[in-house]
């Protein structure tokens, strides 16, 4: 798509989106919100880009290979299921701790894990479908 | 130690994340092995851990049961996840040896460690909706399994595999939904306390439900149709490991939930289970008798073994249950050979269409012996494992007086055997009617066939052990209440 308008404005709903995102990732603890809802409108962000920029240039934004993703924020939602055993208590129990004054927990990071694996999940989906959009006027006979 | 009851779902959901995480093939070639040898030691310790202390359960996130999540282990669960470590442990084996690039690049070891993620949590699970949700684990890694690589044929058996699926986990969900709003409760220890005072009309309309749920997963009478329209189809490092497990799973949660909750009206509900083991293994096998491609016949073979387990449930003694367990596990190991030996069939001789097979006792006598060892445990010839299963279901039958079903039993062992004879004679013995255009075949394919072939050997002439370990876990499921007492630490 090329209209100056969306670029230019998708430039801007992108760096938004993305603050948006982590907002309702951190919100979700005690409020609505969460990490699979954080990184449904992180992916709306990052479709937005695509749209106005090509898929070229989004891919060029993110730090891995969205599939990559999803490992990684597997492995973070491992990781804190697994604190507890360095307690002494069964999986997955939620352990709080205080960092610089703040309140911190295992579910937090379990929170930060979902929302990297939903946001890799969803973004390799939407990479994918848009490739293949692209690519089918040319292979059209 | 409550970890080790996790343990085995931990270590596949690891090593496949790790998969995923590293992306280099060699590295995922290694985790491949490392994650399914550590699985195998870790159900190792569990099976020793439940034969000294008994029954072992774990709330997970420390919320007390039946509100928590509640994992546990009883003799029935710690040996099916045992099995199911030695078949991952091969089929890793045979993968590492067969090298099939492209499928390796596409995720193969991470998704065959999350399917076994969900196949242990299947396994260990003590909530009735967690047992939903491994399923869907499962499956959801079977769908991409079945379509990896994305032949035509894959994807024709996906679409199949994948509907069938779909419907068999709505099923399964409406029946957990009306039993929860019948009785309140999902942690199955305490639904087991509860379900008795059910209606009895709405008691077996929801067992019946249960049956259909679990039927369709593992492919019995009248659901196994999509069974043999989806399994030839992928790869063999694939079909082999869906042919081990996968309908076992299906088996294991009829034999838990048919012990556990639904065992007031056995009059009519385990009759119907028996009606079922009969069809299931008289149909299964003449539709056996009428293929001409190796692994649809195994296939069907496959279904109609899965009638000798529902047998011994149906007769519901503690004999029946020995053998229904004792079945179960000997069967994962010898399905799983024979696939693996299809495959292997497939790379030497370009084809499975058995009228184009032959010679192969002349050019490799070796395998002859390695099809013939799991063909006969399958047939239930003495000394092999699957005669001590078979032998053991007869004799309950007969204590129970239960005679129509012995006599398929009975009949249904003779033909199998007239089946893998016939296969014997057309791959083995015949000359092959046209020169064959087989692959070249990396060495080491035969040694994790051997293994479990050996396996299936060495269970037969030593199965004191496991037909001991299946007897203890037929006790535990005839005598609920240790279950439940070990999950709500209650005795009620």
């Amino acid at each position: 798509m090329n209209t100056l308008i969306l670029k230019t404005t998708s430039r801007f709903l992108f760096t938004l989106l993305l603050l948006l995102s982590v907002f309702l990732l951190l919100r979700g603890h005690n409020e609505p919100g969460g990490g699979f809802i954080g990184a449904l409108v992180a992916v709306g962000a990052y479709a937005l880009f695509a749209l106005a920029h090509g898929l070229t240039a989004a891919r060029k934004l993110l730090p891995l290979p969205p599939l990559r993703l999803v490992g990684w924020g597997l492995l973070v939602a491992l990781l804190s299921a697994l604190v507890a055993f360095f307690l002494n208590k069964p999986l997955m129990t939620g352990v709080w701790f205080s960092l610089l004054g703040v309140k911190v927990g295992t579910p937090v990071i379990f929170d930060i894990g979902v929302y990297l694996t939903v946001f890799g999940a969803l973004l390799s989906a939407i990479f994918g479908l848009e490739e293949t959009a692209d690519r089918t006027p040319e292979e059209a006979p | 130690m409550s970890w080790l009851i996790v343990l085995p779902l931990l270590i596949p959901l690891t090593t496949g994340i790790l998969c995923l995480v590293l992306g280099s093939r060699s590295a995922q070639r290694v985790l491949g092995l490392v994650g399914a040898l550590g699985l195998l030691a870790a159900a190792l310790a569990l099976l020793s851990q439940v034969n000294q202390r008994g029954i072992q359960a774990v709330q997970v996130g420390n919320w007390p049961a039946p509100f928590g999540i509640t994992f546990a282990a009883d003799h029935l669960s710690a040996l099916m996840v045992l099995v199911s470590g030695v078949v991952a442990v091969v089929v890793a084996l045979y993968a590492l040896a067969e090298g099939d690039t492209p499928r390796e690049q596409q995720g193969y070891y991470a998704l065959s460690h999350l399917l076994l993620f969900g196949v242990n949590g299947a396994f260990l699970t003590g909530d009735l909706f967690n047992l939903y949700v491994w399923f869907e684990v499962l499956l959801l890694s079977s769908f991409v399994l079945m379509i990896l690589g994305g032949s035509k044929a894959q994807l024709a058996g996906g679409v199949k595999y994948f509907a069938v699926s779909l419907l068999s986990s709505i099923l399964f969900l409406v029946a957990v939904g009306l039993l929860y709003g019948a009785t309140g409760a999902l942690n199955m220890a305490d639904l087991a306390t509860r379900v008795g005072s059910l209606a009895p009309g709405l008691r077996d309309g929801l067992a019946m439900l249960f049956l259909g749920a679990f039927g369709l997963k593992a492919a019995v009478f009248p659901f196994f149709f999509w069974l043999p329209a989806s399994y030839p189809a992928p790869p063999v490092i694939i079909s082999a490991l869906f042919a081990g497990l996968l309908t076992k799973v299906g088996v294991y949660a009829l034999l838990r939930v048919f012990t556990l909750l639904f065992t007031q009206d056995t009059a009519f509900t385990h009759t119907v289970i028996l009606w079922v083991a009969g069809l299931t293994l008289l149909l299964g096998v003449l539709l056996a008798l009428a293929q001409g491609e190796l692994r649809r016949l195994l296939s069907f073979q496959l279904v109609s073994h899965i009638g000798y387990m529902l047998m011994g449930l149906g007769i519901l003694t503690p004999l029946g249950l020995t053998g229904s367990v004792f079945y179960a596990l000997n069967h994962m190991i010898v399905i799983a050979a024979l696939f693996l030996l299809a495959g292997l069939l497939e790379r030497l001789q370009g084809t499975t269409v058995l009228v184009r097979m032959g010679g192969l006792y002349q050019s490799h006598p070796w395998l002859a012996v390695l099809f013939l060892l799991p063909a006969f445990s399958l047939a239930g010839l003495p000394p092999f494992s699957g005669f001590w299963a078979k032998f053991t279901l007869v004799a309950a039958g007969l204590q129970a007086g239960q005679y129509a079903i012995v006599a398929v039993a009975l009949l249904v062992g003779l033909l199998t055997l007239l089946s893998m004879g016939l296969v014997f004679a057309e791959a083995f013995w015949k000359n092959p009617p046209r020169p064959l255009a087989g692959t070249p075949t990396p060495p080491g394919l035969g040694v994790p066939v051997a293994l479990l072939a050996l396996l299936a050997l060495g269970l037969g002439l030593w199965a004191e052990p496991l037909l001991a370990l299946s007897q203890r876990a037929a006790q535990e499921l005839l005598e609920p209440s240790r279950y439940i007492e070990a999950v709500l630490g209650v005795s009620r």
